[in-house]
């Protein structure tokens, strides 16, 4: 723990981390968005789009692994609904999509979307309204789930609900959210959700180059939420953080408002999480309520764990890890899958409690070290 | 046929010439004679209902190709039949009976496994060889056919020696209030000896004097009659007199009568309303119950070892399988099958238990969020393992028949039996759990580790052991109440992750640590969910309680009853 905590307190390892982060994740996504959008589709080097929009998918989980690892491995808050945020991002996003269909729908209603002439409702329900600007689904993007975080976490860290309490409660939110979100009367698709979406900002959602477009915005905007974690952990406030997670008592003994730093940080969480949805809902084309499902979010906190909690790039690392095997293990095996799943939990707790990254780091052999680079690669 | 003309045959004696026969024959003849009359005694008894049979097949060989209009006029027929037509009657009633296309025989026909149908000749019950569907014909009924089969029923069963039969008969002449009935009625009562029977038939005389007489002081006694009884047709009664027209003229010109009317009106509603309570009440406690026994459980291993495990639905699921499979290996004894599923259940889920605490969670100790994650992990392991032995499909557990059924304390509330039953098991599990902690030794060896665990090792108690049992309890009561579950729902790979949150809520509201805190918790959010249910619905009922329990943890960290002293640590 302490070796990690010394390893990112300083801003010296800041200067050195992230250009070497940031420049695998660059070379690696102008690399694919090239050979996609220049090379004829029968070459060797080819990036089909199917292989862009799921690199993009990847990126939006890593997204929000690191939202996870932000609370988790800075501040010891495992938030088992980090999918809620994740999900409402993802919402937000789908009611601008939504409102930009406007008379391509099925039933061609110029005002409501699809579902809601379906169910025979007059108007637009008032918290749909102003979703057909961008700029009203960025703040709400923002504010929805910032808003949520912090009345969560002020009632929460204030009572001093902490470790299991927490996690539980975490998990309740986001399964109550779930089936809010089921009903019809909610006014978001119900069941369905929101899909059919045909295009943002005025460029078609189905052509190559907006996917490749919206793939670099993911990878952009994850460079720069890690470069901010960064340096937010490497600030002041991070260090108080990181003090909190190792002895909280102390913290408030010294004079620490810990509360107030708990519930910034899991403000923050939530909006880089939300901010993953929203990247994550044009990519893939749909957003339903099965994404507050709480087994979503405990998915999640496995992808940090098998990285390696605590270091932010681990987080990634672990996401882009855990869904590529999730996407080869379904295709070939279905069925091994939650198998797979299940022993990656057991096997990471119990055998390797700082993840892949604390076994490369553990082992002070020189190749290790090599190899901790070559480890964000993949 | 045969049967009625063989009676004939010894008559022809009768006509015997006495003059041409001597003494010896005569002897002969006489002993002949009276074997003959013995039999002919013998023989007209089974004649009288040979005859009534016979009636009965012309009667129900009308059947045969009878419009939907005709049968009407067919089914009155068979009133005459008395008790012998009660089988065909219940079976048209029930969409059962059909015409065997063959010899255009009436039969009764019941779907057997294979596909085909089990045929019984629908007047002498004989057996006869199964066939497919093909070749029967369905006799149809319709809605109002429906009503004069019961009515008819009715009629023919009111003369029954069974009280209880006697008394459906009466509630079912009650819903349909002919002067034919009434009279039957009337009949009835002289010679009823049962009260229950004799206060519905009453009932229905009194509706009926309220209805046809205008003698005021007649019907003021026939409301008195009446007064509250909680049949639904007395409600429906005094309603009509009550009523008003479209101008808001009373219909009922008769005002001391409607006082009286409105006065026993207000009093059956207030039963009414207490009754509806009473039954939400039931409600919620059933449900209760069921979050009681999912969560006890999780309150031992949770509660009282601090371990979270999120394998605890997986482990309810293990022991629904169990019910299932113990169901499959006797097929021969479903009545008992469950009494079996449950000590199975507790073994079965108990050693998964065990073995869970001892291959994963022990190497854990101390780090709660990491215990979370690999029981997590294991759940997902045993779903998969169910689903890939069991099919992801659901499977029934079926119910035995003293489970089926409910206790009718009165015509407005009755309690189903597998309800009533569950919730006193709960408690029974709950109570003996309460016994094993507080009178064994392995109790206060789980009661010393969970609240100081080195001093425990350091007076020499096996902490190591004390955990895998304690473990192990725990999970075996999570079996038990999957072998619960299975009585009311199906049982599938997903039972477990339903109810996994629910059994924390339970836990955490309840406080953790507190076997009583567990039981007050489940028992106050089941009755909640049930008020709650009617004015918001379902599903708006459970997010408003995992809402409020959020917000009620934020207000007390620790549950309902937290645990004092040193072991609130």
């Amino acid at each position: 723990m302490s070796s990690i905590r010394n390893h990112f307190s300083s801003l010296h390892d800041l200067r050195e981390k992230a250009p070497v982060f940031l420049a695998v994740l660059f070379g690696i996504s102008i690399y694919a968005s090239a050979c996609n959008l220049w090379l004829p589709e029968d070459s060797i080097f080819y990036v089909s789009t199917y292989t862009i929009t799921l690199l993009g998918k990847y990126l939006c989980y890593a997204l929000l692994a690191l939202a996870v690892d932000v609370v988790w491995g800075y501040c010891g808050i495992l938030s088992l609904g980090h999918g809620a945020f994740f999900a409402l991002g993802g919402y937000t996003m789908g009611m601008y999509l939504m409102r930009q269909i406007g008379d391509r729908g099925v039933y061609g209603d110029p005002i409501l979307p699809d579902f809601m002439v379906f169910l025979n409702w007059q108007e637009l329900p008032w918290f749909w309204y102003g979703f057909d600007h961008f700029w009203v689904a960025i703040l709400a993007m923002i504010l929805v789930p910032g808003i949520l975080a912090f009345v969560f976490g002020w009632l929460a860290f204030r009572s001093r609900v902490a470790g299991v309490y927490l996690s539980i409660m975490t998990q309740a939110l986001t399964y109550a959210l779930m089936l809010a979100f089921f009903r019809n009367e909610m006014g978001f698709g119900g069941n369905n959700g929101l899909t059919d979406f045909k295009d943002l900002l005025g460029f078609n959602l189905q052509s190559d180059s907006v996917r490749v477009a919206l793939f670099l915005c993911s990878a952009l905007v994850l460079a720069l939420a890690y470069c901010l974690s960064l340096l937010i952990m490497s600030s002041r406030f991070g260090r108080v953080v990181v003090g909190i997670r190792d002895a909280e008592d102390r913290a408030r003994f010294i004079g620490f408002k810990t509360e107030n730093y708990k519930v910034w940080l899991f403000v923050y969480s939530a909006i880089l999480a939300a901010i993953a949805g929203a990247l994550y809902v044009p990519q893939v084309g749909i957003i339903n309520p099965g994404e507050f499902s709480p087994l979503n979010s405990i998915e999640v906190v496995v992808w940090v764990a098998v990285g390696g909690r605590g270091t932010l790039y681990g987080a990634i690392a672990g996401a882009l890890l855990v869904n590529y095997a999730k996407t080869r293990f379904t295709a070939v095996f279905p069925e091994a899958w939650l198998f797979a799943l299940g022993a990656l939990f057991v096997g990471v707790t119990v055998f390797l409690p700082q993840g892949l990254v604390g076994l490369f780091k553990n082992k002070k052999l020189p190749w290790c070290n090599r190899k901790k680079t070559g480890e964000e690669q993949s | 046929m045969r049967e009625a003309e063989r009676p004939l045959v010894f008559l022809r004696f009768k006509f015997i010439d006495f003059r041409r026969l001597n003494g010896g024959i005569v002897v002969t003849y006489l002993v002949k004679r009276f074997l003959a009359l013995m039999l002919l005694v013998f023989s007209v008894g089974s004649l009288a209902t040979a005859v009534a049979e016979t009636d009965l097949r012309q009667i129900s060989q009308q059947l045969v190709g009878a419009k939907l209009k005709a049968l009407p006029a067919i089914v009155e027929q068979f009133e005459t039949g008395g008790e012998e037509a009660l089988p065909l009657l219940d079976a048209m009633l029930n969409g059962r009976l059909f015409v065997r296309k063959s010899d255009k025989l009436i039969v009764i026909a019941e779907r057997q496994q294979d596909g085909d149908y089990a045929l019984v000749d629908a007047l002498s019950a004989e057996s006869l060889s199964p066939s497919p569907k093909k070749r029967l014909k369905k006799v149809k009924v319709n809605n109002r056919l429906r009503v004069q089969l019961r009515e008819v029923i009715a009629r023919i069963t009111l003369s029954s020696d069974d009280p209880d039969i006697r008394e459906s008969a009466v509630r079912n002449m009650l819903n349909k209030m002919s002067d034919r009935n009434i009279a039957m009625l009337a009949q009835a009562k002289k010679v009823e000896t049962d009260s229950t029977v004799m206060a519905l038939i009453d009932l229905a005389l009194a509706i009926n004097v309220l209805k046809t007489t205008d003698v005021q002081a007649e019907r003021l006694t026939a409301l008195e009659a009446i007064d509250g009884s909680l049949e639904p047709i007395v409600f429906n009664t005094l309603s009509a007199l009550l009523a008003q027209d479209d101008a808001g003229n009373n219909l009922e010109a008769d005002t001391a009568v409607r006082a009286k009317a409105l006065k026993i009106k207000d009093r059956i509603q207030q039963k009414i309303d207490f009754y509806e309570l009473m039954e939400k009440l039931f409600f919620g406690l059933s449900l209760g119950s069921v979050l009681l026994l999912i969560a006890t459980g999780l309150a031992i291993t949770f509660g009282v070892m601090g371990v979270i495990n999120m394998a605890h639905g997986e482990l309810i699921m293990i022991g629904a399988y169990t019910a299932y499979v113990v169901q499959l290996l006797m097929p021969n004894s479903l009545e008992y099958s469950i009494l079996v599923a449950i000590p199975m259940a507790f073994l079965v889920a108990g050693t998964v238990g065990v073995l869970i605490e001892r291959c994963v969670i022990r190497f854990l100790h101390g780090r709660p969020l990491e215990t979370l994650l690999a029981t997590f992990g294991i759940s997902l392991i045993l779903q998969q393992t169910v689903r890939s032995i069991f099919s992801p499909l659901n499977r029934q557990v079926s119910s035995p028949s003293w489970l089926s059924g409910s206790l009718d304390i009165n015509p407005i509330f009755s309690l189903t039996y597998n309800r009533l039953y569950i919730l006193l098991f709960a408690l029974l599990v709950f109570f003996i759990l309460q016994l094993v902690l507080k009178r064994t030794s392995l109790g206060l060896n789980v009661r010393a580790v969970s609240q100081n665990r080195s001093m425990a090792k350091a007076i020499g108690i096996r902490t190591e052991w004390v955990d895998a049992m304690t473990f192990g309890l725990g999970s075996g009561i999570a079996g038990i109440a999957g072998v619960a579950l299975s009585q009311l729902t199906n049982v599938g790979p997903n039972l477990g992750q339903a109810y996994i949150i629910d059994s924390f809520m339970v836990v955490v509201f309840g406080g953790v640590g507190n076997l009583w805190g567990t039981l007050v918790g489940g028992f106050s959010l089941g009755i909640l969910n049930k008020f709650l249910e009617p004015v918001t619905g379902a599903v708006l009922a459970n997010i408003i309680i995992l809402v409020s329990i959020i917000l009620f943890i934020q207000k007390r960290p620790r549950g309902l009853f937290p645990q004092k002293g040193r072991a609130a640590g």
